[in-house]
C-alpha cells in the first residue's frame, strides 16, 4: 500500500509539472488561437540563460552571493524572454494574421528550431545545473499509517506547490482583469476583439511574453531536476498529451490532465511495464490522449467547435 | 523564348489533359530522366551517389508520400518516420522469414504493412483535425520507436533492435556496389512520382484537394471525407514505407530504430513545406535543398578558412531550417516549387511581360 502511495504521489508530482508546461501550450492558444509547439525550445532556452548567468554575473561583478544571483539571473533571463515574445509576434505572428491553423503550427515548429539552436550557440550546448537552492533530501509522510512512512521528494513538493500557485495566480488573472479580459476576448474572435478596440499586437506580446515566464519557471524546476540540456526541450512532447487530454483552452483542463497523466503514466509503467517489456511511459500518455480523442475529440473541458460552410 | 506554347494546339479532351501538355516540358521531362538514367552513372563518383543521391532520391519519394498527407490531403502528420520504420523493419522481417521473396516484393510488402499502421492512425482524423491530429500521429511516432526496441520478434530477436541486410540481388543481379544501388532506387522512384502525379491529378487526388480546402464544404458537395481521409493516409503510408524500406535496404544497409526518430518525421515535413506544399516536383526541391544544406554548411567555412566546428555547425543548420520554414511559411507557402513555377511563367512571356 505504502508503495502504491509513494508511485501516486510519484505520478501527482511529476503531473503537477507536465501541467506547468501544459499551461504554456494552453495560454497562447486560449488567447492568440496558435498551438506554439516552440513551447519546448522556450523552456531550453529560459533555462539555458538562468543557469548560465547565474554564473556569469557573480563571476563579472565578483560577489558570493547565490541568492542574488539567482535573482539577477532570474530577472535577465524573465527580460530576454519579454524580448523573445515582442521578436516572435513582430517577426512571425504580425505576418500570419487569419492563416489557417495548421499553417501556424508549422511556423512555431520553425520557431522551435531556431530558439534550439540560437540558444545553443549563445549558451553551449553542455549540460548545465540550476541551482536554486531546492531541498534534495527524501521526506516520508505518514509514518503513523505504513511502516516506514510514505516516500515523497521534498523539490517535488516545493515544485509542485509554485506550480499551482502560478496555475492559480493566472487563472484569476484570466477572471478578473482586464487584461484577461481582453485576452479571451481575442482567443474568440480575433476580428471582433479587434473592432472594439483590443490592440491584438499587444495581446499576442503579452500572452506570449506570460508564457515565457512560465517557461521560465518549469525550466528552473526541470532544470534543478534533471539539469540543463537539450533533452529538456522533448519534455514539452511528453506534455503534449496533456493539453489534449484537458482540452485546449481550459487552464483547470492542463492542470487535471497533467495530474492524470502523471499518475497513469508512473501506475502504468510500474503495473503494466513488467508485462510488456518496460519503457511504457514514452506512450503512454499519447495513446491515452489518442484513445481519448476517438471518444470526446474536444478534449475533457474543451470547448466544442461547430462548423458550418 | 524557348519556352512557349502557341502553335501546339489539342484537338481532343485526352490531349488537353496529358501529364504534361507543353512539349517543352515533355522534353525537359525526358532530358532530366536521360540524365539521371545515362549521364549521372557515368560521371557521378562513389562518394556523391552513397552520400548524397541515394538520400536524395530516397527522401524525395519519403517526401512525396507526405506531400500526399499534408499538401494535398490538409492532414498533418508529425510521424512520418514512424511510417518509414514500420516499411524498413516490415521488410525485413518478410526478408528474413520468407527467404524466397523477390527483393522488390520485399520493399513492396514493406510498404503494405506501413500502409495498414497508417490508415489505423488515421482513424482518429476522421473526428479530430488540425493540431488534434498533429498530436495523434505523434503519437504514432512514440509507439512505433518503442515497439521496435522493445518487441523482440519484430527485429528477429536482434539486441536494441539493430538489423542488417546483406546479398541484396534483383532479378539474379547482385546490387551492392553505389552505381546499381542508385539506378534501383532511381527506378523506383520515378515509377512512384508519376503514379503520385498521376493519382494526384485524378478525381481522388482532387477529393484530396477539397477536404484540403474546406471538409465540411466538400462533403456538402458529395465528397466522403471518411475514404477520402483514409486513401490519403493509405497512399502516403504505402509510398512512405517503400520509402523507409529503401532507406534501410539500400542506403543503410543495417539500421536501429533511432534511424526514424522524430527527428526523421521533422526533417521530412520541412522538406515538403521547404519545397512546396501541394506539388510533386517541389517534394524533389526539398529533399535536394535538405540533403545539400548540411553539406554545404560543413563545406563553404571551410573553404573560406573559418572552420566550424561540429556543435556550431549543427546549431546553425537548426536555425537556418527554422527561419527557413517561416521565412516560407510567410512569404512563400508553396515554397521553391512556386519559385520554379513563376520562373516557367515568366519564361513564357518573355520578352513581353504584360
Amino acid at each position: 500500500m505504502a508503495f502504491f502511495l509513494e508511485t501516486l504521489f510519484g505520478g501527482l508530482m511529476s503531473g503537477m509539472l507536465y501541467a506547468l508546461i501544459g499551461l504554456g501550450f494552453v495560454l497562447i492558444f486560449k488567447a492568440s488561437g496558435v498551438f506554439n509547439f516552440a513551447q519546448g525550445a522556450m523552456v531550453l532556452l529560459a533555462a539555458l540563460c538562468m543557469a548560465r548567468f547565474s554564473v556569469w554575473i557573480p563571476a563579472w561583478f565578483g560577489f558570493e552571493n547565490k541568492f542574488l544571483a539567482n535573482l539577477l539571473a532570474m530577472i535577465v533571463t524573465g527580460a530576454m524572454m519579454v524580448v523573445v515574445a515582442w521578436a516572435i509576434e513582430r517577426v512571425v505572428l504580425r505576418h500570419l494574421v487569419n492563416q489557417e491553423l495548421t499553417t501556424l503550427l508549422m511556423a512555431t515548429l520553425g520557431i522551435s528550431y531556431f530558439l534550439d539552436g540560437a540558444g545553443q550557440i549563445m549558451f553551449g550546448s553542455a549540460v548545465y545545473a540550476i541551482d536554486v537552492g531546492m531541498p534534495k533530501d527524501p521526506l516520508f509522510l505518514l509514518e503513523g499509517m505504513f511502516e516506514g512512512g510514505v516516500l515523497v521528494n521534498a523539490e517535488d513538493m516545493i515544485a509542485a506547490a509554485v506550480a499551482a500557485a502560478l496555475v492559480g495566480a493566472l487563472a484569476l488573472f484570466f477572471q478578473y482583469t482586464a487584461t484577461g479580459r481582453a485576452l479571451r476576448a481575442v482567443a474568440d474572435d480575433h476580428q471582433a476583439a479587434q473592432s472594439i478596440g483590443i490592440p491584438l499586437n499587444r495581446i499576442w506580446i503579452i500572452v506570449w511574453a506570460v508564457a515565457g515566464l512560465v517557461a521560465l519557471v518549469a525550466g528552473i524546476i526541470w532544470g534543478s531536476k534533471l539539469g540543463v540540456q537539450f533533452t529538456l526541450s522533448t519534455v514539452a512532447l511528453r506534455a503534449l498529451p496533456v493539453v489534449i487530454l484537458g482540452g485546449l483552452t481550459s487552464v483547470p483542463g492542463a492542470i487535471i490532465g497533467g495530474l492524470i497523466i502523471g499518475v497513469g503514466e508512473k501506475l502504468s509503467e510500474v503495473y503494466l511495464g513488467p508485462m510488456v517489456g518496460g519503457g511504457i511511459e514514452v506512450w503512454f500518455a499519447y495513446v491515452l490522449a489518442l484513445v481519448f480523442l476517438l471518444f470526446r475529440p474536444q478534449g475533457l473541458f474543451g470547448e466544442k467547435i461547430i462548423d458550418r460552410v | 523564348m524557348f519556352y512557349r506554347e502557341n502553335g501546339q494546339f489539342k484537338t481532343s479532351y485526352r490531349a488537353d489533359q496529358q501529364i504534361f501538355p507543353i512539349r517543352q516540358d515533355r522534353v525537359f521531362m525526358l532530358l532530366v530522366l536521360a540524365v539521371a538514367f545515362l549521364a549521372v552513372p557515368m560521371l557521378a563518383s562513389d562518394y556523391l551517389l552513397r552520400a548524397i543521391l541515394i538520400p536524395f532520391l530516397i527522401l524525395s519519394l519519403s517526401a512525396i508520400g507526405l506531400n500526399i498527407l499534408v499538401g494535398y490531403c490538409g492532414q498533418i502528420s508529425l510521424g512520418t518516420g514512424a511510417f518509414m520504420a514500420v516499411g524498413a523493419y516490415a521488410a525485413f522481417n518478410f526478408g528474413v522469414r520468407f527467404p524466397f521473396l523477390p527483393l522488390l516484393v520485399q520493399v513492396l510488402l514493406g510498404g503494405l504493412c506501413a500502409t495498414i499502421v497508417g490508415v489505423i492512425f488515421g482513424i482518429p482524423s476522421l473526428r479530430i483535425r488540425g493540431l488534434y491530429l498533429a498530436v495523434a500521429t505523434l503519437a504514432a511516432q512514440f509507439f512505433v520507436d518503442w515497439a521496435f526496441l522493445r518487441i523482440p520478434f519484430l527485429t528477429n530477436y536482434s539486441a536494441s533492435g539493430s538489423v542488417s541486410v546483406a546479398n541484396l540481388q534483383v532479378f539474379g543481379f547482385p546490387i551492392q556496389s553505389a552505381l546499381s544501388r542508385y539506378l534501383f532506387c532511381l527506378s523506383v522512384v520515378a515509377v512512384f512520382a508519376l503514379l503520385a502525379k498521376n493519382l494526384v491529378r485524378g478525381a481522388i487526388g482532387r477529393e484530396w484537394m477539397a477536404i484540403r480546402d474546406m471538409d465540411v464544404a466538400a462533403s456538402v458537395i458529395g465528397i466522403r471525407p471518411m475514404y477520402a481521409k483514409l486513401t490519403a493516409f493509405a497512399v502516403s503510408s504505402f509510398i512512405v514505407g517503400v520509402a523507409g524500406a529503401l532507406w534501410g535496404y539500400l542506403h543503410l544497409g543495417s539500421w536501429e530504430p533511432l534511424a526514424f526518430s522524430l527527428e526523421r518525421s521533422f526533417q521530412l515535413l520541412f522538406m515538403v513545406i521547404i519545397g512546396g506544399l501541394g506539388s510533386i516536383v517541389g517534394s524533389f526541391f526539398g529533399a535536394a535543398f535538405i540533403v545539400l544544406l548540411p553539406v554545404g554548411l560543413n563545406n563553404i567555412p571551410h573553404m573560406l578558412g573559418l572552420p566550424l566546428s561540429v556543435d556550431t555547425a549543427s546549431h546553425i543548420e537548426h536555425m537556418i531550417f527554422g527561419g527557413l520554414i517561416v521565412f516560407f511559411l510567410i512569404a512563400e507557402p508553396h515554397g521553391l516549387a512556386k519559385l520554379w513555377s513563376i520562373a516557367k511563367e515568366k519564361l513564357r512571356i518573355w520578352p513581353f511581360p504584360h
